[in-house]
This record gives structure tokens, C-alpha cells and sequence, in this order.
């Protein structure tokens, strides 16, 4: 096995790979940066998606070997210096743009990406930006309009959950 | 995934030269190929990375043709070939999602060859030219002789796709009706108009892959109009049958988005 290195989030991080290891086995088993899900491992669902060199990618869809010596931004990258929610994860929270949370850290960096090229999507834009990321429990509507809050764009205030 | 060796060289001269070698096969995005290989329908005891290749990746318009490196990515082409050929861009901006769109390429769609694929009928309804380069040098294929049928293609045992060359049209639109959980082409048309005439191209019907459709390219060729094509009975290709759609209803949407295409068209 050879020794790829990365620069995740910021620093450089190394550890074996073979031939065969996806990018996501080196981050949630090499690094143990397993907030990088594996929903379909098939490139449908987008729970695996991380950024490399500033672009959207599925992680269980490349080759950690091929893309040695890149950036790479995952979700743990994600939030502020002090450890509180970055912009994007702070709106889905008070947007409750999650339920089981399994989807959330490819929701959150393919938002990431849609705003970094598009600072001010129409909600129309979020949702069609979206269709590579499939999400189970919310029925997407709270994560689109988590996406607008976290542009800076007016929402409706989070609706209450009925008792 | 069975275990392989990954080698990734920096020219296309070296990347040929590796795929000399024993059980040898070339990997670009593997937005197509690393799901077969997951699911073990592919296997190499070498896969050549051609994503290191730099003189592969560029786009480049003059002269009235658009020309993709090989490893062009679809978001690549997206991007930058908005304003010198919209309807390829709009294409390429529209195959799969965006992260497949970082990865995937031109030359891989192209050498795949899959019968639902959206490049094909790009490459086929622009009457593009494929350079692939082997041992034995480079060679230029139409895109009339390089489409052979479903994963079919003119290309040898040992060729890389180096380049596509797109004659850029007057004219031109690519319409999709989106199968939606793959998010491929149900079926899709191309349609181009160039000063010697129309070509239309069609994805995602026929059990023989993309296919011109002829009767419409004359019709559109003397006028091009939706109504041109009004009188004319669908293609009568070997339509595909699947839970998505019967062989009759595609061969309708094959008219109705050659309709739509043409009405697009700029
Ligand atoms: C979720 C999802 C949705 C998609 N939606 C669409 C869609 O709507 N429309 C569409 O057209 N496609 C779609 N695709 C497929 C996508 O466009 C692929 O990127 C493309 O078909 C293959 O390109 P690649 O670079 O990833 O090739 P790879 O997967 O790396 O390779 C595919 C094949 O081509 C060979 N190959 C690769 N490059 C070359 C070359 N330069 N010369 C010779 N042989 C080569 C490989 O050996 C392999 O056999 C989708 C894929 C996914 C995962
Ligand atoms: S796990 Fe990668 S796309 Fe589903
Ligand atoms: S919150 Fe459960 S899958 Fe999206």
C-alpha cells in the first residue's frame, strides 16, 4: 500500500491506500473523519459529498490515489474557528433542514458549492442545485429554505412542530 | 471492488505507453466505470488515471469549431463553452448532477458509448470528429462511423479519446425528457442546423444506440420549422422497452422533442 496525503480542512493528513480505496473509506476509516456518510455507495444519493480543490465531488465515487495531494473540505471543516456552527449548518438547524441527519453533511457542502457560485439562488436554483442529494425524512422543503436563510435571503420563520 | 494498480501519468504519450501493458485499462471521472467496478462487472489489473493529463483537459473555439480535449469535464464544458456553442454547453450543464459534473468527462461518455448517454447525440448531431490516439499514432473518426450500436464503438483496443471536434452549428438545442430516478435521458434529441443542412441526432430510444433520424433532417433541411416535421411518422428504429416507457411512447417523444428542439433552437 502506498501513503496518500491530503490537505483536509486545512491541514495535511496521510495514511495508506490501495489501488481501490475511495476517497470516502480513506476519510472515515484512514482519518476517522466520519461525518463523510455513505448512503448508496452507488453516486445516487450525494451523502458522501466533500469538496476537492473548491469543487463539489461524491466521495465514494473517486479514487483517493487519483486525486492525491488535494485540498479536500468536509463537513467537519464546516463550522466556525471556536467550534460553533458555520452560517450554512447554523441555518439548517434553526430551519430544521434535518431529521435523521444522515443526508445533512452532503446537503451542507452541496450548498456550500451552490453559494459559493451563486450567492443569491432563487428557490428554484437551491432546489434544482439539489437533485443530486436525496433526503428521506424532511421532504426537502425546511433544507430549501435553510439554503435561502443561510444566503441571507428573508424566509418564513421556522414553523412549530404540533403537539 | 476487486484490488488493482492505479497509475495516474502526466502525458498522453505515457498514458498510451501504459496501456501497453498487461490487462490494462484506461479510468477518467469513473463516474460511469467505478459503479461497474463496485458492482464487479469491470476489472483491470491496471487502471491508467487520465485525469493528470493536462494537454487533455482544454477547450478551445476557432474557426468555427469548438474543440474538447478528451478529458474535458462536463462542468468544464459547461462553463466555458457557453459562448461559443450554447446547446453543447446547456448539454453538458445538464448530465447528471453537479459532483457528477466535476468528474465526468467527454471521453468517457463518448467512449462508453451508453445508449441513454447525452454526448452521443451531441458528438453525432454536430457531426463532430473523435481524434483517439493509440500505439500507432492518431487517428480522426466521424462521428458518422464512430457510433456502432449500444456500448458499440469505432475505437481499438489500446486508443484513448484524445479530442472531440464540434463544428459549431448556426443553429442548434438539446431537449431531455429526464427518466427521473437516473436522471439520464428518457429520450433526448439534438438538433443542429448547419448552412448545408440539419442534422438530428437521438438518444435514449433505440435498443442500437444514438441514432440520426433522417426523414426529419430533410424535412428540417428545407424548412426549419416544428410544422416541418408534423406529417412525419416517428422513427421506426428499434425502439427500447422498458418499466420507463413502451417502444410506442418513445418513439412520440422522439417527434414531439425533435418538435421542441427546433422550436428552441438558437
Ligand atoms: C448520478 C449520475 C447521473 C448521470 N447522469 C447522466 C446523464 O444525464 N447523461 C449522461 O450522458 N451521463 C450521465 N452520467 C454519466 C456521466 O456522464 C459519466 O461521467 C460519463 O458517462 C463517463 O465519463 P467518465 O469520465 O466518468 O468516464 P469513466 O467512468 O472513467 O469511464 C467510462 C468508460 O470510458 C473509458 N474511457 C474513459 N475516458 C476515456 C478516453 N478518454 N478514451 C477512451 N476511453 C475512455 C473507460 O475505460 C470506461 O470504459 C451520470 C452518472 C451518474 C453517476
Ligand atoms: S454514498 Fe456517495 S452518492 Fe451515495
Ligand atoms: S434528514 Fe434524514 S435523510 Fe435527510
Amino acid at each position: 500500500m502506498e501513503n496518500v496525503t491530503l490537505t483536509v480542512n486545512g491541514k495535511e493528513r496521510s495514511a495508506p491506500a490501495e489501488g481501490r480505496t475511495l476517497l470516502v473509506e480513506f476519510l472515515r476509516e484512514g482519518l476517522r473523519l466520519t461525518g463523510t456518510h455513505v448512503g448508496c455507495d452507488t453516486s445516487q444519493c450525494g451523502a458522501c459529498l466533500v469538496h476537492v480543490d473548491g469543487e463539489p465531488v461524491k466521495a465514494c465515487s473517486v479514487l483517493v490515489q487519483d486525486i492525491a495531494g488535494a485540498e479536500v473540505t468536509t463537513i467537519e471543516g464546516m463550522a466556525n474557528a471556536d467550534g460553533s456552527l458555520g452560517t450554512i449548518q447554523a441555518a439548517f438547524r434553526e430551519h430544521h433542514g434535518l431529521q435523521c441527519g444522515f443526508c445533512t453533511p452532503g446537503m451542507v457542502m452541496a450548498a456550500a458549492s451552490l453559494l459559493k457560485e451563486n450567492p443569491k439562488p432563487t428557490e428554484a436554483e437551491v432546489r434544482h442545485y439539489l437533485e443530486g442529494n436525496i433526503c428521506r425524512c424532511t421532504g426537502y422543503h425546511n433544507i430549501v429554505k435553510a439554503v435561502m436563510a443561510a444566503s441571507g435571503q428573508d424566509v418564513a420563520p421556522p414553523a412549530v412542530a404540533a403537539e | 471492488m476487486y484490488d488493482f494498480t492505479l497509475t495516474r501519468p502526466t502525458t498522453i504519450a505515457d498514458a498510451v505507453s501504459a496501456l501497453q501493458g498487461e490487462d490494462a485499462q484506461p479510468i477518467a471521472g469513473g463516474q460511469t466505470l467505478l459503479p461497474t467496478m463496485k458492482a464487479r462487472l469491470a476489472q483491470a489489473e491496471t487502471f491508467v488515471s487520465l485525469t493528470g493529463i493536462s494537454e487533455m483537459r482544454g477547450i478551445s473555439a476557432a474557426d468555427g469549431v469548438l474543440t474538447l480535449g478528451g478529458g474535458a469535464t462536463h462542468a468544464t464544458v459547461a462553463r466555458e463553452a457557453a459562448a461559443s456553442y450554447p446547446a453543447l454547453a446547456s448539454l453538458a450543464g445538464r448530465i447528471g448532477d453537479p459532483a457528477v459534473r466535476t468528474r465526468g468527462t467527454v471521453g468517457g461518455s463518448i467512449a462508453n458509448n451508453d445508449p441513454s448517454a447525452c454526448y452521443p447525440a451531441g458528438a453525432l448531431g454536430s457531426g463532430a470528429t473523435i481524434t483517439a490516439t493509440g500505439p500507432n499514432g492518431s487517428r480522426e473518426i466521424a462521428a458518422d462511423d464512430y457510433f456502432q450500436g449500444m456500448f458499440a464503438t469505432a475505437l481499438e483496443e489500446g486508443e484513448i479519446i484524445t479530442k472531440v471536434a464540434f463544428p459549431i452549428p448556426e443553429k442548434a438545442a438539446y431537449e431531455k425528457m429526464l427518466q427521473p430516478a437516473s436522471r439520464f435521458p428518457l429520450v433526448a434529441v439534438f438538433v443542429a442546423k448547419y448552412a448545408d443542412g440539419v442534422r438530428v441526432a437521438i438518444t435514449g430510444a433505440s435498443t442500437d444506440g444514438v441514432f440520426r433520424w433522417s426523414e426529419a433532417e430533410a424535412a428540417l433541411s428545407g424548412d426549419f420549422s416544428p410544422a416541418a416535421i408534423e406529417g412525419l411518422t416517428p422513427p421506426s428504429n428499434d425502439m427500447i422497452s422498458d418499466l420507463h416507457g413502451t417502444p410506442e411512447y418513445r418513439a412520440h417523444l422522439c417527434k414531439v422533442l425533435t418538435a421542441r428542439a427546433v422550436r428552441s433552437a438558437q
